[in-house]
């Protein structure tokens, strides 16, 4: 057992703790823990860039990147959020290109901007450029960066720590976290005046994803466990273009630079859907227009899937904007993109949901809007929320550095006035147990059947389309897996780097972030953004203007709306 | 199709040395060697102990020693592997556990070339200017992922502690040749040192291995260039 005390620990190395941590460097004493090396966290896997109203190219203004962000997010999306996000990611880019980052230029040497789904000029009159990019692996030169940043300020970074508990006092502040060190199985308690969770998003509850294996909502599921409430848990991103089958994300760059979805009949189908952006209407609906042509029947050969085409862009645009996605094309799928469609379906890629927070990260207690002492989150395991029922394409980069930087800078003043709370009695007790009783079970289910069945159940019936008695299904089904999970048994049963005991750890999260998913879904009878409902298929905005709140209690799930924020853009019909 | 893994185990917890274990599992051509070995994993023998993350080749987590070749797991296809596979850890680190080594070495070796913007003066307002051909000229080394192929790829460091390796050599070149950076000098200092490019042999085992074809041999040699010539 290993203790140690920081006036801040951050969990996830990823774009937003990593900012956060560059607030901090220097000016606190902080930790960085995260169950990889932070180069390798999922930030790493965005493609096609970060919006920032810069007008580089041709004119912007923050309002309409705000505008669009609240239009995107079918008006769920809290507006004072909003605001935040597109003001503050003019300067937070900036701040990315002082660091380093290598973005692709103007010719006259400025960050260059690209179009981008749901990004419009005026208020909706059509694409603007708003998207700075590097190539197609923005996110690659982001974790980098920053990380080469952290390097620089010397972060102190626990790498291959697992995060298994969170630590609150009985006055319910929070105290610090509990990690796991793979290498040696060891329990460290890390005591701390401040706790930010930035462990990023769970897209592996679904079979069809586009997150890496690590995504499993560690942090969220956790603090769910301690009874904090996950809000807006049945937003869950579709993105339309995932690799057949894999679920590898190909960027909307590829719309962007003029790509276009194609049916089995070759009609260009958007079009049909939404006249005015056509292939660059927002994520969830495309999502759904694709689901509609293979129900349809107009799959490709009738199957359940479609096909991307880049084919008519010049050879030269292809290998200097597109090139790792044109390549995951070739590796994964053995097809040419510059002479044929790239077979494409829906694939699970963002959570919009997760742990409620403030423009400052604090983490909400309830619907009232009280906060956690000491508790934050930022990135895709908070929900501010910026991105309402649907995310847009870019705004996940710009939430991590834009509200990465404001909750770091939050916590170096909280660390400033707050006292050290005690830890509670043997902190380390729930988590210890519940590794022993992993380890020490003979003869039981294996995790990977388990984790199997639940992303099937969470595919097929919570995903794109859903109804209330596939949902109902999925409910019996997850809870049936979910006391499954209590008899599971491991063949390793060593402390040393046991990767098996890391999994099925992880599935204990997935199951409880689906069971949210679900809960969320369920409750919701109505359809807006991401969650469409085929038995409640239109917004209900006199009943269901409001972020859904859950939280766990000894007498079941408790469901709570929490009033959304309007301040410049009166809740409109959504067309494109 | 079924093929054989032959993969090379250790559990400093349990061996005296490592040895040879096989398993046959059932695959697709268009699987991905990490989608055999969690198909050992999850239901075969759970003991089985390596890193993986992205699956799509971005992370960087999952390069081991592929039929005798520097390879991500997930960015090499069980069609082109042949139906009996040997699978070990990467050469020249310490072996953890079965496909898992320490990557301390190689991060501070990483770290030693300062691989962060080193730009004293204050940027102002805006963006730094930057005109496309000087971003041109540093875009190879910038899609370094920190596998770790090209550095445990490299005869000199399996022999030596004393070379920083390919991988930290492509990072300082990522600044050295960034017009924005200042820090070039620098940096040129470490790597004309003991542990530094004159170690290289060209023997271009890095530029093999690369999952992201970093031309890095050509990058060491500008490097070197550099240093004679600047």
């Amino acid at each position: 057992m290993a203790y140690h005390r920081y006036d801040a620990v951050i969990v996830g190395a990823g774009g937003a703790g990593l900012m956060a941590a560059i607030q901090m460097a220097g000016n606190a004493n902080i930790a960085v823990v995260s169950k990889l090396y932070p180069p390798r966290s999922h930030t790493g896997a965005a493609q096609g860039g970060i919006a920032a109203a810069l007008g580089n190219t041709e004119e912007d203004h923050w309002q309409w990147h705000m505008f669009d962000t609240v239009k995107g997010g079918d008006y769920l999306v809290d507006q004072d959020s909003a605001e935040v996000l597109a003001r503050e990611a003019i300067d937070a880019v900036l701040e990315l290109e002082h660091m380093g980052l290598p973005f692709n230029r103007t010719p006259d040497g400025r960050i260059d901007q690209r179009r981008f789904g749901g990004h419009s000029r005026n208020f909706g009159e059509g694409p603007v450029r708003r998207s700075c990019y590097a190539a197609d692996r923005t996110g690659h030169m982001i974790i980098q960066t920053l990380y080469q940043q952290g390097i620089k300020h010397n972060v102190n970074f626990f790498d291959e720590f697992h995060l298994v508990d969170i630590l609150f006092t009985d006055d319910g502040e929070c105290c610090g976290v509990i990690a796991y060190e793979i290498k040696t199985g060891e329990l460290h308690t890390i005591h701390a005046k401040t706790v930010l969770i930035a462990s990023g998003g769970y897209g592996r509850v679904f079979k069809i994803t586009s997150n890496a294996l690590a995504g499993t909502g560690d942090g969220v599921a956790l603090a769910y466990r301690r009874g904090i409430p996950l809000m807006d848990m049945e937003f869950y991103q579709f993105h339309p273009t995932g690799l057949y089958k894999l679920g590898i994300l190909v960027s909307e760059a590829a719309r962007g630079e003029g790509g276009i979805v194609i049916n089995g009949e070759g009609e260009a189908f958007a079009a049909r859907y939404a006249p005015t952006m056509k292939d660059l209407a927002p994520r969830d609906m495309m999502s759904r227009f694709i689901y509609q042509e293979v129900r349809e029947g107009r799959g490709i050969d009738g199957k359940d899937y479609v096909l991307l085409d880049v084919s008519h862009l010049p050879p030269e645009v292809i290998d200097e904007k597109l090139p790792d996605v044109t390549d995951f094309a070739r590796v994964y799928l053995g097809v040419e993109p510059k002479e044929e469609g790239i077979p494409i379906q829906p694939t699970a890629h963002y959570a919009m949901g997760g742990l409620p927070t403030n423009n400052d990260g604090q983490v909400l207690i309830d619907a009232s809007g009280a906060a956690v002492p000491g508790f934050y989150s930022a990135g895709e395991s908070a929900c501010v929320s910026v991105h309402g029922a649907n995310r847009l394409g870019t705004n996940s980069l710009v939430d991590l550095v834009v509200f990465g930087r404001r909750v770091g800078r939050h916590m170096l003043r909280e660390i400033g006035t707050r006292e050290l709370p005690a830890l509670p009695d043997n902190p380390e007790a729930t988590a210890a147990e519940e590794i022993s009783a992993l380890l020490s079970r003979e003869g039981g289910n294996r995790a990977a059947d388990i984790r199997k069945a639940m992303q099937e159940t969470m595919m097929d019936k919570v995903s794109v389309v859903r109804t209330k008695f596939g949902l109902l299904e999925a409910q019996k089904e997850i809870c049936e897996l979910q006391e499954a999970y209590k008899h599971v048994a491991l063949q390793d049963k060593g402390k040393r780097y046991n990767t098996e005991l890391l999994e099925a750890l992880e599935l204990g999260c997935m199951l409880d972030c689906a069971e949210t998913i679900i809960h969320g879904s369920l409750g919701r009878e109505e359809s807006r953004g991401a969650h469409y409902r085929e038995d409640f298929q239109d917004r209900d905005d006199a009943n269901w203007l409001a972020h859904s709140m859950i939280t766990r209690t000894s007498s079941g799930l408790q469901l709570q709306k929490k009033p959304v924020k309007i301040t410049m853009f009166e809740p409109k019909e959504r067309s494109y | 199709m079924e093929v054989t893994l032959r993969i090379k185990r250790f559990n400093p917890e349990l061996d005296q040395k490592a040895h040879f274990e096989e398993y046959r599992v059932e695959v697709e051509p268009n699987d991905r060697l990490l989608d055999a070995l969690n198909e050992v994993k999850w239901h075969q023998d759970g003991t089985l102990t390596y890193r993986r993350s992205c699956a799509h080749g971005i992370c960087g987590s999952d390069a081991m020693r592929i039929n005798g070749r520097n390879r991500l797991a997930c960015k090499i296809l069980m069609k082109d592997l042949g139906k009996k596979i040997t699978i070990e850890p990467l050469i020249g680190f310490k072996i953890e556990k079965d496909l898992l080594v320490d990557m301390e070495k190689f991060f501070d070796a990483y770290k030693s070339v300062k691989p962060y913007l080193i730009a004293e003066g204050a940027p102002g307002a805006g963006e730094r200017r930057q005109s496309p051909e000087e971003r041109e000229r540093f875009d190879d080394t910038t899609k370094c992922i920190l596998c770790a192929a090209c550095t445990t790829a490299c005869p000199v460091t399996w022999v030596t502690d004393e070379f920083v390796g390919p991988a930290a050599i492509v990072n300082a070149h990522r600044f050295i040749f960034d017009s924005r950076d200042e820090g070039g000098a620098e940096r040129l200092k470490i790597l004309n040192g003991g542990s530094g490019v004159w170690r290289c042999r060209t023997i271009f085992n890095c530029t093999d291995a690369c999952p992201r074809d970093i031309k890095v041999t050509e990058a060491i040699e500008q490097v070197k260039r550099a240093l004679l010539f600047e």
